[in-house]
């Protein structure tokens, strides 16, 4: 079992928490994910790591409300536990050596690519964030971006209503067509970072993307996560997360990711029928 | 000589009606094994499957500390995530697991060596004195045909531990679901294959079919497991290559196979299915399980640099178990590629007394 030691509402349905697993923050890297297993019953979830202390023994997610999962973690507070933190896993994001780099963090992607940006910081990359999200209530980790020695920090709102209205790819495309782009890096929803790299490509930019398929035992063995790359069959878990985004094929992962869209729905009927939140 | 009067001798059965029996008494009256006076030595045994807890048994009856890492949340391996409910029953290798950790055997989940820790990190700062991997086969393969990542194809290693390891025939009382085929075509001839069918038989599929590119003869399953598919009405569809999984808004709908023909021996002595010109056919059906075989899994290697594998990546040992690795031993599907669970802990057994020498040897 994993002591849960914070939990921390960031908006209605976004949460972020932190639990003790000394060993699995000893070797945790940028871009690297674990997977938990909230109860007896639960599935194997993977999530990325927003933070870490490898010295206090403790990871960091975010995550946002969809399903039953989910839904169990939004009702535990420190003091509760996990039945299972298993990683780190997948291959670290590539820093250092990148000159000019741009992060993209849209909706929770930017639990992703707050550690992502700040390893690139301390790897000597110049980094510009590009901040989105649906609007200001949704905006996560302005502050721990700010904090950040970035060159700049972006923010885009759908509404306007936090930084510029907006996608995350208007400024993305003014970036790159000044010239002022060596690498990019977009971590969000598909739909997303399949815009980003779409925008990236036509000014040869070369885009890594942080993936997110659905998996089950997240080492190799199942081959949930399966993505097509360069019409190459490869595993999310093993060989990415972070996959070269000109070469994803966007469609198929989004049309995977829906596979269990009824059974999700059904499941969290079915776990909110004895739950009292209403959420 | 029973054999010439009658009936052979059934041993696999004598020797499930005695483990029966053993598993019928309470842990503290059960047969133990007589253990040796503590070595003092520690040896690490990277994953719980058959090679991994025959070696850990082995071990400990020898007086060595042993502690068993296993990836995921319940120990077993195969055992638990592969094998169903049916064949062997959970209940039994619960109990097995429950022996070791009588005779003092750690056994520690939700650790990945090669992630959480890696080979030399074990041999250093966690302080074991010796290593045995027995991580097993791990990755599956995959046939590379047309529309095999449409939904509803999967692998026998996804399939089987969704519905084993996961419960997900429980769902929605467990977490984990199961795209539940009406019509499901599960592509390989193996033990692996027949297991599939049978459970997607059990999950309430109308019907199975069985695809094989070559015919029952040839199959590499046990002539008993082939035997309960068809008794279960999986419906065999022999000399048949699937060339495309074909599907409408991302969901399979059918299976596109070719019809072949059995033609000269090839080296593995069976005779090699040939492709009938223009006899594609397609399977009506909206699930599709590939148990075609598996790859060496590179996550542990990875963080191995110095272990020498073969080209195709298994781990390379002598007879003894030993890998290129000084203090590191390996044994079943990840030094032979996929085989079976004897096989795999006869390999555990063997490496267990290599390294009972190794760390009693005079430095």
């Amino acid at each position: 079992m994993f002591d849960i030691l914070a939990t921390r509402q960031l908006s209605d349905s976004v949460f972020e928490m932190t639990v003790a697993a000394p060993a699995v923050a000893r070797k945790a890297a940028a871009g690297q994910f674990f997977i938990l297993r909230v109860g007896e019953r639960g599935e194997r979830v993977p999530f990325t790591f927003s933070d870490w202390s490898a010295d206090e023994g403790w990871i960091r997610f975010i995550f946002m409300r969809v399903g039953a999962t989910t839904h169990k973690l939004t009702h535990l507070a420190a003091g509760d536990q996990l039945a299972d933190v298993v990683g780190p896993l997948g291959v670290p994001s590539h820093t250092g050596g990148l000159g000019r780099a741009v992060v993209v963090g849209g909706g929770v992607g930017a639990a992703v690519a707050y550690p992502v940006a700040r390893a690139m910081c301390a790897a000597g990359d110049e980094v510009t964030v590009i901040l989105g999200a649906r609007n200001a209530a949704l905006l996560i980790l302005e502050d721990e971006f700010r904090a950040l020695p970035l060159k700049s920090l972006v923010v885009m709102t759908d509404d306007g209503s936090a930084g510029e209205k907006g996608l995350v790819t208007h400024p993305l495309k003014e970036m790159c067509a000044e010239g002022e782009v060596d690498h990019a890096m977009a971590i969000g929803p598909a739909i997303m970072m399949k815009f980003c790299a779409a925008t990236t490509k036509e000014f040869g930019v070369p885009t890594v993307v942080s993936l997110n398929p659905i998996m089950v035992d997240g080492t190799g063995m199942c081959g949930a996560c399966r993505v097509t790359v360069g019409g190459e069959t490869k595993f999310g878990c093993v060989d990415g997360p972070d996959f070269d985004g000109h070469l994803v094929d966007f469609e198929e992962l989004m049309s995977r990711q829906r596979i269990y869209v009824e059974d999700e729905r059904e499941a969290d009927v079915e776990y909110s029928k004895g739950c009292s939140c209403h959420l | 000589m029973l054999a010439r009067k009658g009936e052979a001798v059934a041993i696999g059965r004598l020797e499930r009606f005695l483990g029966d029996l053993d598993l019928s008494c309470e842990l503290a009256k059960r047969c133990q094994p007589e253990i040796q006076p503590t070595s003092g030595k520690r040896v690490a045994v990277v994953g719980s499957g058959p090679s991994g807890l025959a070696c850990a048994g082995e071990l400990a009856m020898l007086g060595h500390e042993v502690t068993v890492f296993e990836s995921l949340h319940v120990p077993g391996g195969v055992l638990v995530y592969g094998i169903p409910e049916f064949r062997l029953p959970k209940d039994l290798v619960a109990a097995e697991i429950e022996m070791l950790v009588e005779m003092g055997v750690h056994i520690v989940t939700d650790v990945v060596i090669g992630a959480t820790y890696t080979i030399d990190e074990l041999m250093t700062e966690e302080g074991f004195d010796a290593v045995f991997v027995g991580s097993g086969a791990g990755l599956p393969v995959f046939m590379g045909i047309p529309g095999e990542n449409l939904n509803g194809v999967y692998s026998a290693n996804e399939f089987l531990t969704r519905v084993n390891l996961m419960r997900a025939y429980e769902f929605p009382r467990s977490d984990t679901p199961v795209w539940r085929g009406r019509k499901v075509a599960v592509v390989g001839g193996g033990n692996v294959a027949m297991d599939s069918a049978r459970t997607a038989l059990r999950l309430g599929a109308e019907e199975v079919f069985l695809v094989y590119r070559r015919t029952a003869n040839e199959m590499p399953a046990r002539k008993e497991e082939v035997h309960h598919a068809e008794q279960e009405g999986v419906e065999f569809k022999m000399l048949c290559s699937p060339v495309e999984v074909r599907g409408r808004d991302g969901f399979v709908t059918g299976l596109v196979a070719t019809r072949m023909e059995l033609g000269e021996p090839d080296a593995s002595g069976r005779r090699a299915p040939v492709c009938v010109l223009d006899s594609d056919f397609e399977i009506e059906c909206d699930t599709v399980i590939i148990a075609v075989g598996t790859r060496a899994n590179p996550l542990l290697a990875k963080a191995a640099p110095d272990l020498e594998l073969s080209r195709r990546g298994y781990i390379v040992t002598g007879e003894d178990g030993a890998t290129s690795m000084s203090g590191v031993y390996a044994g079943g599907d990840i030094v032979t590629g996929a085989a079976t669970v004897i096989l795999a802990m006869g390999a555990g057994k063997t490496a267990a007394r290599s390294i009972d020498a190794w760390v009693r040897r005079e430095r």
